[in-house]
């Protein structure tokens, strides 16, 4: 990130002249909300730039190639056909490879989550994953949730219309809200309600019977057994008249989410969930009104809403600093991306996150995450301590961070992993001048919510301020 | 006034006059002085050979490997009896100190464990989906005094159940000297205009209030057995005998997803099941608080009545509970497994709604309006003495 910086300082040199820089605090605030954590120099950079400088050039970065080497059985959907017939014996060793593919999936995106040149990518994907949820708990292909992350990686940036016709075919989503159970004459409401409740509307702004109505016109929709895509099934498929919020027709399921799509309210819940994932835990109506007309009006271009919010006044008001909770993937990802943590493979921090109640390619339900408080309880809160108290402490004397006893496979291998972590504390601290104040504005988000004055000094005066409540907020 | 504040005003009369003492902090320290200990049997209990329906033809029909021979069962009628390895548990049946209730589950059973789980501890719909856990809505209808270290304890996982959310003073132990270290690392002090680091705060400060209460290092003369589930009962009859005052434990025994070779597995948790719950209502009566203690068992699900290819069960849906306690009315409550009437996936129709036990303990034991922690009205079970 910083050498693309360099390029980038010089290239606009004689813009900055014109517009009024954002200063070091706004570009704390700016890279801590939309990529896990700012290093100083990025920090500094950010700061001679303009809010919409900064924010283009944030969004500039997005959508590149990923540049972890995927999996190598990607490409390789193997059919639970297989398993017809097959012993028990047979029929566990298949569990257990999926299992281990499962857990090389994780390792994967976690690992692209460390390293990747646009972190803001990442967390919008993450954001997307937490939005059309599904889980490997229920779906139990891995190769699946593979497809499924890169569609949405390849709209995360791009217009949520598409996203969402092209999610609601993804064979994932079908299994996970049972497309394949859903034939005409026995419809399964399963998708047809989860569209409208978390995908589109949210509740309250249809009925039951708009439910029932639209299940009928997801009949059909369906996945192919034999190579994992969607099939459209058309015997199964209800070519009956549908009425689904006041219209009627022969709908079928493409027709009832462009209904959807004209809705105001998709727009609105749409901005309000990227609102508390980046803002604020509660939305302001008015400019939640305002951004979604125009996300609306730009054919729910998910770039022009991401910009409206990254450069308005209250992503930047006092009150709205500060004011979120780190999630597991923040703290874990933003802390050995900020501190420059060198580390192996990352089973310990996937553990980690799962502890701390993040386990991804596993939200706990079709509603994903809850976020914001429901993150911290006195179990979470205590582990969260327990792992950054034994991160900075790797560098004297490497010990297991606070995960799950690793089963005897992964024993090994996560002892090795967590011997693997390193932090260069001198170095690091050779960034800041004697003196507390930038060290502190750098790792805190407010001021330290502990008042006991302090003597520490060097990475135990470290240990001290990432122990500090006020580092669990963003 | 709109019509929500209107109707929780109504709401909060009517339990005013059912319960006048709901105003008055005595009566709240009076109240939650009635212990409840939740039993989780994660992964879903087999409640068919828990509770075994030994004069039901179809059992040995569907169970031909699994099934517990009838001269084996512990017999509590004509019809039901124990498994074997329940045999700790028939002193507390024979003094009449055991209610088992059968066929206890919820309408359109979700078969997943995440998902029915939280069904359970969120006592919701089946279609319904609740943020914040049964209990804690009941406590912040009808607080827990603050002078108690905490509202509730989880011992043996990490999972807050029908504690999670809102404002709970809800804890998470292992063993009270871990939690003792670990506590170290919470501050405690300071207030904050910032909602997010004031909820931070206050879990912290919890924490330290926690700690200095439940830190005296109580000496019970009962033992416990030394098992994971021995051992976190050990540390919630720890944190019971420190006299810091808590209103709910939450005890996971872990292990019941028996999808192939039930028999051995099965065995040993049912037995480390009865010798636990009897350690802890000695311990309990080496301090004297035996009758102030409801013990009762939950789970996601029961378990598929016929056996699979693998010498084990899948997810099923309705199931048998316990509840044991100094005041419990001993005896068979529910309705027996009707293994007639298996639904559409082979699984039993339930008699008796989870929340219809979560209305017990709200309103007999505790004396507080179940409806507003159950968003409905429950028909409480009668397994209490008056």
């Amino acid at each position: 990130m910083a050498k693309r910086l360099l390029v980038l300082l010089i290239a606009l040199l004689p813009v900055l002249a014109s517009g009024a820089p954002m200063g070091f605090d706004e570009a704390r605030h700016l890279l801590n909300r939309t990529s896990f954590a700012g290093n100083v120099e990025d920090i500094e950079a950010f700061g001679k730039l303009t809010r919409a400088q900064a924010v283009d050039q944030l969004l500039g970065w997005t959508g590149g190639r990923v540049a972890t080497p995927a999996p190598a059985w990607v490409n390789d959907f193997e059919s639970p056909r297989k398993l017809r017939g097959a012993s028990e014996e047979e029929r566990k060793a298949f569990q257990r490879q999926q299992f281990e593919k499962g857990a090389e999936l994780r390792r994967w995106w976690v690992t692209e989550m460390l390293t990747t040149q646009s972190p803001l990518t990442e967390k919008m994907v993450l954001f997307w994953h937490n939005h059309f949820v599904s889980s490997l708990q229920k779906v139990r292909s891995p190769v699946l949730m593979y497809r499924q992350n890169q569609l949405l990686r390849k709209h995360a940036f791009g217009y949520f219309g598409d996203m969402l016709h092209e999610v609601s075919k993804d064979p994932a989503m079908v299994v996970y809200l049972d497309g394949a159970s859903n034939r005409k004459g026995q419809p399964n409401e399963n998708f047809a309600r989860e569209v409208m409740e978390l995908f589109t509307l949210g509740e309250g702004n249809y009925g039951e019977q708009d439910i029932k109505e639209a299940a009928r016109a997801f009949t059909g929709w369906s996945i192919d057994l034999e190579s994992g895509e969607f099939l459209f099934r058309r015997p199964a498929h209800d070519d009956g008249v549908k009425t689904v919020l006041g219209r009627s027709g022969n709908f079928d399921g493409d027709a009832v989410l462009d209904i959807l799509l004209a809705q105001p309210q998709t727009a609105e819940l749409i901005v309000s969930k990227l609102w508390r994932e980046f803002v604020s835990p509660q939305p302001d109506s008015a400019e939640v009104r305002r951004i979604a007309r125009m996300f609306r009006d730009n054919r729910y271009n998910v770039k022009v809403a991401l910009r409206a919010l990254l450069t308005s006044d209250a992503f930047y008001a006092p009150q709205n600093r500060a004011a979120l909770i780190k999630s597991p993937i923040d703290l874990i990802v933003g802390t050995l991306r900020q501190f420059r943590f060198e580390t192996g493979e990352v089973t310990p921090f996937l553990l980690a996150a799962r502890q701390l109640g993040q386990d991804v390619f596993a939200p706990p339900n079709v509603k994903g995450w809850p976020g914001g408080e429901a993150w911290i309880n006195s179990a979470s809160l205590l582990s969260r301590k327990q792992f950054l108290e034994r991160l900075f402490r790797a560098q004297e004397m490497p010990q297991p961070l606070p995960a799950m006893a690793p089963n005897a496979d992964g024993g090994a291998r996560f002892a090795r992993a967590v011997m693997d972590i390193h932090f260069d504390s001198e170095r690091w601290l050779k960034q800041f001048k004697p003196g507390d104040a930038a060290l502190m504005k750098v790792v805190l988000a407010a001021e330290p919510a502990s008042t006991v004055a302090t003597a520490a000094q060097g990475v135990e005066r470290l240990r001290e301020l990432v122990l500090d409540p006020s580092y669990q907020l963003k | 006034m709109d019509r929500r504040e209107f109707l929780s005003a109504g709401a909060a009369a009517a339990v005013a006059a059912c319960f006048p003492q709901a105003a008055n902090a005595a009566a709240a320290a009076a109240r939650y002085d009635n212990l409840l200990i939740l039993v989780e049997l994660k992964g879903g209990n087999d409640g068919l050979n828990t509770v075994v329906p030994f004069a039901d033809a179809d059992y040995y029909r569907l169970r031909p490997r699994l099934a517990i021979a009838r001269d084996q069962v512990l017999q509590l009628d004509a019809s039901a009896g124990l498994h074997p390895a329940l045999q700790a548990l028939m002193p507390l049946w024979q003094n009449r100190e055991l209610a088992v209730v059968q066929s206890v589950g919820y309408p359109s059973a979700n078969l997943s464990h995440f998902r029915s789980i939280e069904i359970w501890d969120t006592a919701s719909k089946s279609d319904q989906y609740l943020n914040e856990g049964w209990l804690t809505r009941a406590f912040a209808d009808a607080p827990v005094p603050r002078s108690f270290a905490a509202d509730g304890i989880v011992v043996g996982s990490n999972e807050m159940g029908p504690l999670a959310g809102g404002g709970t003073r809800a804890l998470a132990l292992t063993n009270t000297e871990q939690f003792l270290r670990q506590a170290r690392l919470a501050g405690g002090e300071g207030v904050s205009r910032n909602a997010a680091l004031s909820h931070i705060l206050k879990v912290e400060r919890d924490v330290t209030q926690a700690a200095a209460n439940i830190g005296s290092g109580v000496a019970l003369r009962s033992e416990f057995p030394n098992n994971a589930f021995g051992n976190a009962l050990k540390t919630a009859a720890q944190v019971v005998a420190s006299k810091a005052g808590v209103a709910v434990i939450k005890v996971t025994h872990n292990g019941f997803d028996t999808h192939s070779g039930e028999q051995g597995t099965h065995q040993r948790l049912l037995k480390d099941l009865a010798e636990g719950m009897v350690a802890m209502r000695a311990a309990m009566q080496e301090i004297g608080r035996w009758d102030s203690t409801l013990m009762m068992t939950y789970s996601e699900f029961g378990r598929r009545p016929r056996e699979n290819q693998s010498g084990g069960t899948d997810h099923g849906a309705a199931n048998a509970h316990f509840v044991a306690g100094g005041q419990v009315r001993g005896g068979l409550y529910g309705l027996p497994p009707a293994l007639s009437r298996l639904d559409g996936n082979g699984n039993l129709p339930f008699a008796v709604d989870f929340r219809d036990l979560y209305a017990t303990a709200l309103g007999r034991w505790w004396g507080i309006n179940p409806q507003v922690a159950l968003n409905g009205r429950y028909t409480p079970v009668d397994f209490l003495r008056a």
